[in-house]
C-alpha cells in the first residue's frame, strides 16, 4: 500500500531561476526502508521538506504537480497535520532542541498537539526508552554529545507518533560510530515499529544494509529508483558519482576483470560471506 | 561580569529553589514597594537585611554576595549623585535628614532592588521561570522565546569563540589598534556571529514547525506548579511584610538617622 | 616543522583534553590525525598555531616554542581551515574575503593582489570574484574558505573535519587537491574521522583516544590493526572489515582500498587456478 506517492513533481524556491526538483515521480509503499542520495544540490533535501509540507506551506515558492502522503494532499493541510503523520529529523542536532531539558523537549510536540498530561508522560516515557536514553531524561540538551543530541531529536519526533519519518542527512555531524548508532536506532523503528523511514545519506557504506529501496536523484530529477542491488550495481549510480559502498566497488572491479561473483554485497558481512563461499571451492 | 555571575542559576535544591517562581516573584514585587516607600536609613537597612536568612537557607551567599560587589559601582555613582544632588538643592529632600543620609538611602534602595532580584534569580532555574510564566497565562510565544533564548546562551558563547579563533588564526589581532581600529576588528566576528544566529533561526522555525507548532490554541504541558506549604508560608511572609510595611510608613513616626544621631 | 613534547592542556571547564602527548611532523609531511569526536584531535591541532598552548609541556614551530609566539605570528607559518566556513566569512566579496588575512599580515597591495589572484585561480573561483561568499553554495564558501588561508602560503596547512557535508565527488576533488598541496612541498594535517577518506590518501596517521595517541604510522599499518582501531573507536574501512573476516584463508590483511584489495584477490586467483 503506497504511503507517499508523487506524480511529476516540480518546486522552484522563491527566487530561484531554476526548479529544484523537476518532474519527480516517486511511489514509497507502506513499512519500507526507503535511501535517497545523490550529489549535493540534487534536491534531496527539497524532497525531504516536501513530504512533511514545509514545502509548500514554509517555504512559499512555486509548488507543481501531485504529493499525496499518509492519505493527505499535503497542499490542502498546514504543517501541523502533517506533523503528526509524517516525523523529520533534519541535519544539525544542536538546532532541534529548543528546551532545557531533554523530557520537555520530547513533550514538545505532544504539548503543541494539547495532549493530556497522563498519556503526554506515557508517550514520553515511551519515546525516550526506544531510542535508548531514558539515563538523559533530566540533562540539558547542551551537555549532550552529537550523537545523543540527534537520538533525543529522533525521540522528540517519534513521541508523535508518525506513521513516516524522514531523516534529512542525520550524521553529518557524528563520527562513524556515532553514525552507526543512529542508523540502528532507525532500523530498530522500521523493523520493529513499522515506521517507513526516509533516509537520505551520503554513507552509504554505512547505512545502505538497511534499505530495500534506493533512490539516486541528480539535479533536480530522479534518476534511478529500485531495489539496493540494481541501482548500486549500476553503471549510472557510478557515472552521477555516488559513493557507493566499497565493497560493491570491489564486485565491480573483480567483475570487470573476468572474476564473476555471485551476488550483489553492499556490505563487509555479506562480501566477506560470499567471498568465503568462492574461496572455498 | 560579576553582577551577571550573582544572577546566574546553579543546579541545587533548597527550600527556597523549591518555591513557586509566582510567590517568589511577589515576595520581590513587595520588597520593591516596601523599599520605595520609605526614605529613611533605619527601614531601609531593616529591608537590607531582611533576606539574608533566606539567602543563607538557599546556600547562595557567594553568589549573592558577587552580586551585590558587581552592584557596588552603580551604587557608588548614586550614592555621589544624590549627595551633590542633595547639596545642591536641599528643598527637595526630606527635612528630616542631612544630604549624606539622603544620598546613603537611596544607594541602598537601589542596593534592596538588586539584592531582592539576585535572590530571585538564583534560586530560580530558567525552566522553573517559564513554566511558572506559561501558567501565568502569559502567551506561549514569550515564554518560549526566553526559553529558547537561555538555552541558546551557551551556544552561542561557543560560537562567539570559535568565530574568534578563526579569525585570529587568520591574523586578526584584537588587541591592537587605537580604539576605532579596535572597534572595527570585531566585525568579522560579529557578521559571522549574526549570519550564524539568523541560520540557526531558520533551522529551528524549521524544526518547530515539523513538530505541530500551532496545532493546538489550548497547549498542554508536561509539568504543572503546584503550591506547597512552603509558598504559603512565603506569601504570609509576604504579606506581613506588606502590611508592615505600610502601616508602619503611615501610622509610625519614621526617625531618620540623623534624628537619631546625639545633638 | 612541528614538535609536540610530552604536552598536556586542561581547558577552564577542567576538563583533560591531552594527556602527554608527543609527535614530531617533518617538512612536507602528510599526516591525518584521526580519532573519535572527543578523542582531542581539534585540541591538539590548536596547539600548533597558538589557539591554545599547553598547561604542561611544549610545542615547537619551526624550532620556537609557541609560548614565545603571537597567535598572529604562528598563524603566519600554520595555516588552519575551519570545519564551518560560515565561521570566518564575512566579507562582501571573495576577493575582500581572501585579502582579508593578507591585510592582516601586512603584505602590500601589490603582492597582495597578485596572491588574491594566484588563489581564486588555484581553487577555480575566478568567475566569483566580485561575489558575496554570502551568495555562494556550501561547497563553493568552503572553497572560498581554503582560498583565503592558502593565499598567505603558509608552510603548514592544517584542515578540520574537511570532508563533513561533502558528497563523493567533491571528496574526491578535495583529496586530489590535498595530494597536490603536498606535492608540492606543504606540511599538510588533517584532522577527520573519515577512515575511507584517509585509506584513499594513505598519508601518515596519527591516531588519538581520549587525550593521548594510540598508534602512529603508516595508514595501512594502522588502519588494519584490529587492536588499534579498537581501542580509539574507529571502524576500519569496508575493505578491510572484509579481509579481517577472511583471515583464516591466508589473504593479507593489511589492504585498505579497493585497488590493493583487487590485486590480491586476483593473485589469490590466479594461484588457485595454477593450482588446478
Amino acid at each position: 500500500m503506497a504511503i507517499i506517492e508523487t506524480k511529476n513533481l516540480t518546486y522552484t524556491y522563491p527566487g530561484a531561476t531554476k526548479p529544484s526538483i523537476r518532474d519527480a515521480s516517486l511511489t514509497i509503499e507502506k513499512g519500507e526502508f526507503v535511501i535517497i542520495t545523490g550529489p549535493s544540490g540534487c534536491g534531496k533535501t527539497t524532497l525531504c521538506r516536501c513530504f512533511n509540507g514545509l514545502i509548500p506551506h514554509f517555504y512559499a515558492g512555486q509548488l507543481e504537480g501531485e504529493l499525496t502522503v499518509a492519505g493527505f494532499k499535503v497542499v490542502e493541510h498546514p504543517i501541523y497535520e502533517m506533523a503528526q503523520r509524517v516525523g523529520l529529523v533534519f541535519q544539525n542536532p544542536e538546532n532541534q532542541l529548543f528546551a532545557l531539558s531533554v523530557e520537555k523537549d520530547v513533550a514538545f510536540g505532544l504539548e503543541n498537539l494539547g495532549v493530556p498530561r497522563d498519556e503526554m508522560r506515557k508517550r514520553v516515557d515511551w519515546a525516550l526508552q526506544t531510542t535508548d536514553i531514558e539515563e538523559l531524561r533530566e540533562r540539558a540538551p547542551h551537555e549532550l554529545s552529537g550523537g545523543q543530541q540527534q537520538r533525543v531529536a529522533i525521540a522528540c519526533v517519534l513521541a508523535m507518533q508518525p506513521d513516516i519519518m524522514v531523516f534529512d542527512e542525520p550524521t553529518s555531524f557524528l563520527d562513524p560510530l556515532g553514525a552507526q548508532k543512529i542508523f540502528e536506532v532507525i532500523n530498530e523503528l522500521n523493523k520493529k515499529l513499522g515506521v517507513t523511514v526516509i533516509l537520505v545519506e551520503h554513507r552509504l557504506d554505512l547505512a545502505s544494509k538497511y534499505a530495500d529501496h534506493v533512490v539516486i536523484m541528480d539535479d533536480g530529477k530522479i534518476v534511478l529508483n529500485g531495489k539496493p542491488r540494481e541501482i548500486f550495481y549500476s553503471e549510472t549510480a557510478r557515472l552521477i558519482g555516488v559513493g557507493i559502498p566499497k565493497a560493491t566497488h570491489l564486485w565491480q572491479r573483480l567483475q570487470e576483470h573476468g572474476i564473476k561473483l555471485e551476488g550483489f554485497p553492499t556490505s563487509s558481512e555479506e562480501a566477506a560471506r560470499l567471498l568465503r563461499e568462492v574461496l572455498k571451492t | 561580569m560579576s553582577v551577571f555571575e550573582g544572577f546566574r542559576f546553579r543546579h541545587v535544591s533548597s527550600p527556597i529553589h523549591r518555591r513557586d517562581p509566582r510567590v517568589k516573584f511577589l515576595y520581590v514585587l513587595v520588597m520593591f514597594i516596601a523599599a520605595v516607600m520609605f526614605y529613611e536609613l533605619p527601614p531601609l537597612l531593616v529591608l537590607f537585611f531582611l533576606p539574608t536568612p533566606f539567602v543563607f537557607l538557599a546556600g547562595v551567599q557567594r553568589q549573592w554576595l558577587r552580586s551585590l560587589r558587581g552592584a557596588m559601582f552603580l551604587a557608588t555613582f548614586l550614592f555621589v549623585f544624590n549627595l551633590i544632588f542633595g547639596y545642591i538643592s536641599p528643598g527637595t529632600i526630606p527635612w528630616s535628614m542631612s544630604p549624606l543620609e539622603y544620598a546613603f538611602s537611596m544607594s541602598l534602595r537601589f542596593l534592596v532592588l538588586v539584592e531582592s532580584f539576585s535572590v530571585f534569580f538564583l534560586t530560580t532555574s530558567p525552566d522553573h521561570l517559564s513554566l511558572a510564566l506559561e501558567q501565568s497565562h502569559v502567551p506561549y510565544e514569550f515564554t518560549f522565546a526566553f526559553t529558547t533564548a537561555v538555552r541558546f546562551v551557551p551556544v552561542l558563547a561557543e560560537e562567539a569563540q570559535t568565530i574568534m579563533d578563526a579569525q585570529k588564526a587568520r591574523g586578526l589581532e584584537l588587541e591592537r589598534g587605537n580604539f576605532m581600529k579596535r572597534v572595527r576588528n570585531y566585525i568579522p566576528i560579529l557578521i559571522p556571529l549574526i549570519v550564524s544566529a539568523i541560520r540557526r533561526s531558520l533551522e529551528l522555525a524549521e524544526a518547530m514547525e515539523s513538530r505541530a507548532w500551532g496545532a493546538s490554541k489550548k497547549r498542554t504541558n508536561l509539568y504543572v506548579l503546584k503550591m506547597r506549604e512552603g509558598d504559603f508560608i512565603l506569601i504570609i511572609i509576604s504579606i506581613i511584610l506588606l502590611v508592615t510595611a505600610i502601616y508602619v510608613r503611615y501610622f509610625v513616626p519614621v526617625p531618620s538617622f540623623t534624628m537619631l544621631l546625639p545633638k | 616543522m612541528i614538535e609536540v613534547k610530552d604536552v598536556y592542556f586542561t581547558y577552564p571547564t577542567e576538563v583533560e583534553a591531552l594527556k602527554g602527548v608527543s609527535l614530531s611532523i617533518r617538512n612536507g609531511e602528510f599526516v591525518a590525525i584521526m580519532g573519535q569526536n572527543g578523542a582531542g584531535k581539534t585540541t591538539l591541532v590548536k596547539q600548533f598555531n597558538g589557539l591554545l598552548k599547553p598547561t604542561k609541556g611544549e610545542v615547537l614551530v619551526d624550532s620556537v616554542s609557541t609560548r614565545d609566539l603571537s597567535i598572529a605570528q604562528l598563524a603566519r607559518k600554520v595555516g588552519f581551515v575551519f570545519q564551518n566556513p560560515d565561521h570566518q566569512l564575512f566579507s562582501e566579496t571573495v576577493e575582500e574575503e581572501i585579502a582579508f588575512a593578507l591585510r592582516n599580515f601586512g603584505f602590500k597591495e601589490a603582492t597582495l593582489k597578485r596572491r588574491v589572484t594566484w588563489a581564486l585561480n588555484l581553487l577555480g573561483l575566478t568567475e566569483y570574484r566580485k561575489t558575496s561568499p554570502f551568495m555562494l553554495s556550501g561547497g563553493e564558501r568552503k572553497r572560498v574558505a581554503l582560498a583565503s588561508v592558502l593565499a598567505w602560503n603558509p608552510k603548514v596547512v592544517i584542515l578540520d573535519e574537511p570532508t563533513i557535508g561533502q558528497d563523493h565527488r567533491q571528496k574526491e576533488i578535495l583529496r586530489q587537491f590535498i595530494v597536490q598541496l603536498n606535492t608540492q612541498g606543504k606540511t599538510v594535517v588533517i584532522v577527520t574521522h573519515d577512515v575511507e577518506f584517509v585509506a584513499e590518501c594513505s598519508p601518515r596517521v596519527v591516531l588519538m583516544a581520549q587525550g593521548q595517541i594510540v598508534a602512529d604510522g603508516d595508514a595501512q599499518r594502522i588502519l588494519t590493526d584490529p587492536n588499534v582501531t579498537l581501542r580509539a573507536s574507529i571502524v576500519p574501512p569496508q575493505v578491510t572489515q572484509i579481509f579481517l573476516k577472511l583471515a583464516d584463508f591466508g589473504l593479507p590483511a593489511d589492504v585498505i582500498d579497493v585497488s590493493e584489495a583487487m590485486k590480491v584477490l586476483v593473485e589469490y586467483f590466479e594461484e588457485e587456478k595454477g593450482k588446478r
